[in-house]
Order: structure tokens, then sequence, then C-alpha cells
């Protein structure tokens, strides 16, 4: 893309702009289409010490857009309808032309969409990218995270299979726990007395309209970030020019490549396990009259089903009076472990950013990544199962605490007592520095 | 609003008074466009609720002649199962012993049904709504001999209420009356 702003260039033999060059003129002037993009994808002046951490944002924008595009024609074979929903959808995988790949491609990109974007936030997290002034690039993410859960909690109702139905039901249900107006709430969410046709049709029109709503989002979200750029692996900003490098070629490139290898694995698992990450029971026909023997939700929904079946009744010590009971306090504590992620610029207020230069926040990142993982296990698994099959005592459900309190120590205790009184490496004079001096040392 | 205050011109002739309108004029505008775009949101939220066909569609007429002493029987209503128990003597002697034991939801066994032998209930567990095991023999029925719900352990008696488990309520109870001796109308 060249500058429409800048001298005509000799795109034709004869020295005069090309027609192209005179269409991207035309055009500019009437609405700087082409200046903007020149400005914000091509010339957009990045850190030059970008890793491949760096990579995962511009992954999940093209996963959300392959989401995007399959499901429009998956939405062509589709029938919301509580007799026909599941029977459309069999007949999408075995009639409708490539429909099986369709919809292995749909089902799997919502799973490589949340793996994507929790590298992403990981990324964030580590590199202290939410800090002062990218707060509120922070909250738009924490907003798309928002937005994608409900998505793909819809979509996975769509198919109406044992799962699907349950799903809906255990996580509707939840909304009972608010005090006095639960019920009408979940009548609300339902449109009737139970998950049943006005769910299914509603959720379909939902399921249609929020990844639009995520696309406007994404747009606020790389709007804040335009504004004072990447942060990157070392935290500090950017000094001179001397720190920066046009996007295009060097992230494009970069950017391409992560892709390539991204959808090697994506497309592997989309051929080779596509129900790897599913759950059987969703092949069985949905009926409201038959609990399956466990319930669990999509494994990216795992670690806040954990926490959510965690809490214990909150009661006075040796009273035995019950302030909140366990529904209750398991709801909030599940909204409240995605909700507290706003809060993060204030928990952390240390100025260092990258947690390459504080030493013990870098231990304590990687022992809440190993936490959430453990949360994801122990929402696959019932309760009172024994961890360790030797060890009867010691079950999912003490597991499940151990690990959701570490997972809100970590960040209404460690954060801030590590912003007060960690002791911090030096931090470099600037981003170019390190590599100056490493050259220096290596005598070149 | 925003303006600073200027003396009197040509245009606003009452000079700081006109502010206080103009004021005015803004708050009643601002006023009645928010609640006329209340009273517009009204319908589009309403309509997300039960529709009258749904609500129709609330009453079902069973016969329960075909139903023995300590049978449990399952029919659709609104969607959800309804559980009808014709509960065995000692079974109704065993839930109303148990009347005075301690509980998260005290409920004595005479006011969850109409005739002791039948109990009705709605079988969805009020925790987060899983349907319970017990309606089938050779199914779990949980420590207290009722139902016992296997999402996360609710354990019911003989009268459906919670005794152990995450369940913050019984097992509640539909509207129902009995048309003649052997006709059950739920709803
Ligand atoms: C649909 C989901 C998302 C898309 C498509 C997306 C896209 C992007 C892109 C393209 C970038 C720039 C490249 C990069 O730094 O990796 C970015 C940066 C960023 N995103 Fe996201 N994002 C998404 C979700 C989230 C979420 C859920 C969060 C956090 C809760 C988040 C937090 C951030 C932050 C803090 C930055 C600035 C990072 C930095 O410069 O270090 N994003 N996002
Ligand atoms: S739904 Fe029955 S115990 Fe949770």
């Amino acid at each position: 893309m060249t500058a429409p702003s800048e001298p005509p260039q000799a795109s034709s033999t004869d020295g005069k702009p090309g027609i192209i060059e005179q269409a991207k003129d035309w055009i500019d002037y009437r609405m700087p289409i082409f200046t903007f993009m020149e400005h914000e994808l091509n010339e957009y002046p990045t850190p030059k010490n970008l890793n491949y951490w760096w990579n995962f944002g511009s992954l999940a924008g093209i996963v959300l857009v392959i989401l995007i595009v399959t499901g429009i024609v998956l939405a062509m074979n589709y029938t919301p309808h509580v007799d026909h929903a599941f029977d459309s959808v069999e007949r999408i995988m075995r009639d409708v032309n490539y429909g099986w790949l369709i919809r292995y491609v749909h089902m799997n990109g919502a799973s490589m969409f949340f793996l994507v974007v929790y590298i992403h936030i990981f990324r964030g997290l580590y590199f202290g990218s939410f800090k002062p002034p990218r707060e509120l690039l922070w909250w738009l993410g924490i907003v798309i995270l928002l937005l994608m859960m409900m998505t793909a909690f819809m979509g996975y109702v769509l198919p109406w299979g044992q799962m699907s139905f349950w799903g809906a039901t255990v996580i509707t249900n939840l909304f009972s726990a608010i005090p006095w107006i639960g019920d009408a709430i979940v009548t609300w969410l339902w449109g009737g007395f139970a998950v049943d046709n006005p769910t299914l049709q509603r959720f379909y029109s939902l399921h249609y309209l929020l990844p639009f709503v995520i696309v406007g989002v994404i747009f606020l979200h790389l709007w804040a970030l335009h504004v004072h750029g990447s942060n990157n692996p070392l935290g500090i900003d950017r000094e001179s020019a001397k720190d920066s490098i046009p996007f295009h070629p060097y992230y494009t490139i970069k950017d391409l490549f992560g892709l390539g290898v991204f959808l090697i694995f994506f497309m592997g698992i989309v051929f080779f396990a596509p129900n790897a990450l599913g759950e059987p029971e969703n092949y069985l026909p949905a009926n409201p009259l038959q609990t399956p023997a466990e319930i669990v939700p999509e494994w990216y929904l795992l670690p806040y089903y954990a926490i959510l079946r965690s809490v214990p009744d909150i009661a006075i010590p040796f009273t035995g009076i019950v302030l909140m009971k366990a529904k209750l306090a398991g709801v909030i504590a599940m909204f409240g472990s995605i909700l507290i992620l706003f809060a993060l610029p204030w928990l952390d207020f240390s100025p260092v950013r990258s947690a390459r230069f504080r030493p013990i926040t870098k231990q304590l990142f990687w022992v809440f990544v190993v936490v959430c993982i453990v949360l994801g296990k122990v929402g696959a698994n019932p309760p009172n199962l024994a961890v360790f099959s030797g060890i009867e005592g010691f079950k999912y459900i003490h597991l499940g605490q151990i690990a959701t309190t570490y997972y809100f120590a970590y960040f209404l205790v460690l954060m801030p007592l590590l912003a007060k009184f960690e002791p911090t490496r030096p931090l470099p004079q600037s981003i170019s520095e390190p590599v100056l001096r490493d050259r220096d040392e290596s005598g070149e | 609003m925003s303006q600073t205050t200027e003396g009197p011109t040509p245009q606003d002739p009452a000079g700081d008074d006109s502010q206080t309108r103009r004021d005015f004029l803004t708050l009643a505008t601002v006023t009645v466009g928010v609640a006329g775009a209340g009273l517009a949101v009204w319908p589009l939220v309403d309509s997300m609720n039960p529709a009258a066909d749904t609500l129709a569609l609330s009453s079902i007429e069973l016969d329960i002649k075909p139903i023995q002493p300590g049978q449990r029987v399952t029919v659709k209503w609104r969607g959800k199962p309804v559980f009808i128990d014709r509960r065995t003597p000692e079974r109704i002697k065993k839930a109303r012993a148990d009347d005075g034991a301690k509980m998260p939801d005290p409920q004595a066994d005479k006011d969850r049904v109409k005739k002791a032998e039948w109990l009705v209930l709605i079988g969805i567990c009020p925790h987060l709504g899983c349907v319970p095991l017990g309606q089938k023999s050779g199914q779990p029925r949980g420590e207290f001999g009722g139902w016992y719900c296997p999402c996360h352990g609710s354990h019911y008696d003989f009268s459906g209420r919670i005794r152990k488990g995450p369940s913050p309520k019984n097992l509640q109870v539909p509207e129902y009356k009995f048309l003649n001796e052997t006709t059950l109308l739920i709803g």
C-alpha cells in the first residue's frame, strides 16, 4: 500500500499515476481510508523487541473471522427449533457438502479462540500490559472475554444435544441465586418454565448477534492500543525512534508466520481429532426428563465451573449461622473471578511492568498459570472423587478449594504486597540499550 | 447549558433568567426522552417473558388410577418433569416423624401434600436444575430414601425435603388439585 498523499508515483510507464492510484486518490480525498490504513497498518511504529507472545492478538482476530465466516454458512442449514435442531446439525454433518468440515472448523474454532485469547491475557499479565496507560485497553479486552463466553455458551446450546440442554439449564439456573428477583429473571431468560423452544430461539438470535458486537469492541480495543502502542517484553516506554520499527513488513511477516504454525495445529485437530475437545454426550438428543450422569461445560469454562462448585456455605465460625448459601456465594465467586481482572491495574500498582524484572512476581505468575490449569481439571471431575486413587480423604472439592483460594489470594493479597515490597531488578535505559550492549560485549 | 452569565442581549432579553429557563427545558427534554425510551424498551423486554401460548399450555390432567402404592411416575408439565409418588403408609410415617428434624428448609409433611398418600413434586433440583434420581426402582435414592440429585449430591427425604447437600430448598410442590378420586389436574 502506498501513501495517497505522497506525490503520484511512477506506477505506469509514462510517469502519470495509474488508474488504480487515481481511484485511490479520488476516494482518499473524500474519505481518507487509505491514509488511515497506511497509518495504522503499514507505518504504524511498533516496539522492535516484540516476541512471539505478541502474535496472539492478531491470531485471535483471525480466528474470530474464521468463526464468523463458518457460522454464517452453518446458519444457512441450521434450524432453530427443538424438534429439528439436532437433526439439522446431523444433516449438516452427513448430507451438506463439506458440512462436516465447516462444522468441525466452527466447533474447534471456538476452542482455538479461547486458547489464543487465554494466552493473550496471560501475556498481558506477565508483561504488565494492563498498567498505565493501557487500563482502558485491558478493560475492553475483558469485555471481549465476557462477550466471548456468552457467545460460546449460547452457541453450544444450538445443536440441542444432552449437554446443550443440561448445560443451559444449569447455567441459567445460576441466576436464580439472586435474592428475591432471581426466579423472575430465570423465567425471563427462558421465555417459559424450563429451557425450551423459546430459549433456543433467543439463544440463536443472540449467538448470531454477539460476534459482531465483539468485532465492534475489538475495534475500540485496537483504537486504544494504537494511542500508546504496544507494550513490549521489557515493559519500558519507547524513548526514541530507534526503539521502533514500522509494523509492515516486520510484524506482518511475523504474524503471518505465526498464523501458519497456528493453522497447522488448528487443522491438525480439525482433521485428526475433531471431537477430542468435545463431550460425546452431546451427540444424544436433548432429553428434559433425564439428566446425564455428569454435566460438564466445555474445557474453556471448566475453571470457572470449579470455582462455582468449590465455595461452601459462608457461616460465622462455631455458631452455625449461615450468612450466605453456598449457591449464591459460588455464583458470586465465579463471576468475581473474571470481574476482578478489571481491578488489576490498581491491585498491582508497581511501576515496573514486565515480570522479567520482578523475580518473585515471575514465579508466582507461573504458579498462577498452574492453578488455572488445576482448576480446569477440578471442573472436569466430580467433587467427591478422590484426586489420587490411594488417598481417599483428599477429594477434588478440596483441591478446588485450595486452588480457588490461591486464585483470589494471588490478585487480592500477593499482588498488592509485591507491588509494595518486592525488590525489582534495574530496568534498561531504553529498548535498544540491552541490544547495543550485547553487541559491544561480543566485540562487534 | 454551559453558557456563562452574560448581560441581557437582544436575543436574550431576560438575562440570567433565561438560563434557568433553558436549564428547565433541557431537563424536561431529557426527562421525557429517558421516560419515553424506557417505555419503548419495556415491550421489547417483556416480549422475552413467557408468551400467551406458553402460558396456556400450562396445565395437564392425569389419570392416577393405574399408579400402585409405592410406585412413582414422571410426567412432563411446562417442559419439566413432575414426580408423582403414591406413598406407602410407612413412608408417610417416616416423612412425618422427621418433621422436627434439623433441615435447611423446614416444612411439615402435611403442608406439602393434599392427600397424604399422594406426593406431587416438580422433579427439578432447586440447586441448579438437574432431575434428581429415584423415580425408577434401582436408582439411588440418597441417604434419606427419597431422591438423590447426582449433579452436586443433594439428598431428599420421603417428603421431598432437602436434608443434605448444596440445594437451598425442598423439591417444589406444583399447583395441583384432585378433580375426582382418580384424576389429578396439575397447573
Ligand atoms: C477477540 C479477542 C481479542 C482480540 C481479537 C484481540 C486483539 C488484539 C490485538 C490484535 C492486539 C495487538 C497485538 C498484540 O499485542 O498481541 C491486542 C493487544 C492487547 N490486548 Fe487484545 N484481543 C482480544 C482479547 C483480549 C482480552 C480478552 C484481553 C484481556 C483481558 C486483551 C488485552 C490486551 C492488551 C492488554 C493488549 C495490549 C498488549 C500489549 O501491547 O502488550 N485482549 N489485542
Ligand atoms: S443440581 Fe442438584 S445438587 Fe446441584
